[in-house]
């Protein structure tokens, strides 16, 4: 099924940098980005700029995808907990299946997530993969 | 607000009749359960459905069901709530004769999900969670309740093997459903040594894509002998909702909206979970059946696996559950699961069941306990 252009590209920015929002009268942080915060119920919400490093909170292995995520069967998806607290649902990418665990800390990276077929747009967003030694 | 009854149950035998039409599936079990009744006249018909639209490219399911049931101009409309799509429907079918707006009310739950092919259903059963934040991301339904378990077996300190006793007792069970889709027993290391669809759930941990239809038709307790000997008596029925997504929950490992509709239809029964003789769970996954014994109050939290393993969810058990076979051995034709489970129930109390018993409860769950059904039924006394 073909997807319109705007439908993707209204979550861009959002998906790209874990851009969520943060509520101006409690400051209870959300991510995905929300119009009314479920504290509080306050309609009055900022941008808030999530860090993009966490935790494996929990993860599996999805063997048998669904339609349109056939190329990169199997692969890992994780919820993230991330520094800030909340949790997000995610792939992990650049991992090896055999070293992941429960605790393991985990950085956001952009990639391709699928394509609408061989003409149609490709989506990108985030993934984790285990944290990079730095330099 | 008047008390509501069970007075006709029917169901179509759930499996992948190539044969048969959504239309047709939901008009059989419809007249099966208008025949059961004795009449052949309702006023009002509410569909529990989750995705015709995506499945068979059909919506208007309430006129569709209506007009090729021969039921007239009568109300009818659909009523969706993801694989909890039937349980919300019954609700509204028990507000539509409570109220006093309809006098008889037929309410039929029916998906058709065979007719898609490859890894659509995956796709379509996906909508049932969060699309935009869990699904895009190729995480599909069973994934989720993989990550649930993953989580549960972690902060429990319980095992697969004790979880994954619930399909063995749902096959047991399903032997003696003629409705069943799988009639055959099954082990403990069958449903361990299968394969793993997304770890640690394999694909006897996963009920099954299916077909089925069931209606139950309801009428207030005063009107309610005009149709039956043995009807059975809405006691309780709640439906509540939670996020959509399972990442927004303070919890994982307990469904807030499995305890805000038990703690509602309880109290509406004026009941308490040790009154309860049976429970039909919405065991999809067998993490799920445990996180509902405990979030229906049965045992503490952490306690349902050893609960499940310790037979005590077995008929003859304390507490026999899934006595038809459940989510996994009837079949899970996802928007008519929560009508099989009202019927199944409803079958045991008024004596034509697997077991004899005054009263029951219902769980239904759509998406990862997004919404929420729970239903307790019993004799009239």
């Amino acid at each position: 099924m073909p997807s319109s252009v705007p439908r993707h590209w209204r979550e861009n920015i959002k998906r790209y940098r874990l851009l969520g929002t943060k509520c101006a009268s409690c400051g209870t942080i959300h991510y995905p980005r929300r119009t009314v915060c479920p504290s509080c119920k306050a309609r009055e919400l900022e941008e808030y700029q999530f860090k993009g490093s966490g935790k494996i909170y929990s993860y599996t292995i999805i063997r048998s995808p669904p339609e349109g995520y056939e190329f990169c069967k199997p692969y890992a998806a994780a919820l993230i907990e991330l520094e800030e607290g909340e949790i997000v649902t995610a792939q992990l990418t650049d991992c090896n299946f055999d070293d992941l665990e429960i605790g393991m800390p985990v950085e956001s990276v952009i990639r391709r997530m699928f394509a609408y077929g061989e003409s149609g747009i490709i989506v990108y967003g985030y993934k984790f993969r285990p944290i990079l030694p730095r330099m | 607000m008047q008390d509501v009854a069970i007075v006709g149950v029917g169901c179509t035998p759930v499996g992948e009749p190539w044969d048969k039409s959504l239309r047709e599936i939901a008009v059989d079990s419809t007249w099966n359960a208008l025949d059961d009744a004795g009449t052949d006249e309702v006023d009002g018909l509410i569909v529990g459905n989750m995705s015709s639209g995506n499945f068979i490219d059909q919506e208007s399911l309430g006129s569709l069901i209506a007009d090729y049931g021969g039921l007239g101009n009568i109300s009818a409309f659909k009523v969706e709530g993801a694989c909890g799509s039937a349980g919300a429907a019954f609700k509204a079918g028990v507000m539509a004769v409570a109220s006093g707006y309809h006098d008889v009310v037929c309410v039929t739950g029916v998906e058709k999900m065979t007719d898609v092919v490859g890894n659509s259903a995956t796709k379509i059963l996906a909508n049932a969670c969060d699309r935009e934040y869990e699904a895009i991301h190729g995480v599909t339904f069973v994934g989720l309740n993989a990550m649930i378990m993953k989580r549960y077996m972690h902060d429990h300190k319980v095992t697969r093997e004790q979880i994954s006793t619930f399909p063995v007792n749902s096959h047991k069970n399903g032997v003696k459903n003629p409705n069943a889709m799988f009639r055959r027993e099954i082990s403990l290391d069958t449903v361990l040594n299968s394969p793993m669809v997304a770890d640690p759930l394999t694909v006897m941990d996963c009920a099954p894509i299916c077909d089925g239809a069931a209606s139950v038709i309801l009428t207030t307790r005063e009107r309610a002998r005009e149709f039956t000997d043995t009807p059975v008596i809405i006691k309780g029925c709640s439906v509540k909702v939670d996020t959509i997504g399972v990442h927004d929950r303070a919890t994982v490992t307990s469904m807030a909206a499995t305890k805000a509709a038990a703690k509602d239809a309880f109290a509406q029964a004026k009941m308490e979970p040790k009154d309860i003789q049976t429970a039909e769970l919405h065991d999809a996954f067998s993490i799920m059946g445990v996180i509902g014994l405990e979030d229906l109050g049965f045992v503490p939290a952490g306690k349902g696996a050893k609960f499940a393993a310790d037979g005590e969810i077995a008929i003859g058990g304390k507490l026999p559950c899934c006595t038809m076979g459940g989510l996994k051995a009837r079949g899970h034709p996802v928007g008519a699961t929560g009508v099989y489970q009202i019927v199944e129930l409803a079958k045991n109390i008024r004596g034509d069941g697997v077991i004899d018993v005054e009263n029951g409860i219902a769980q239904n769950i759509g998406g990862t306990g997004s919404t929420v059904s729970v239903a307790i039924l019993g004799r009239d006394d």
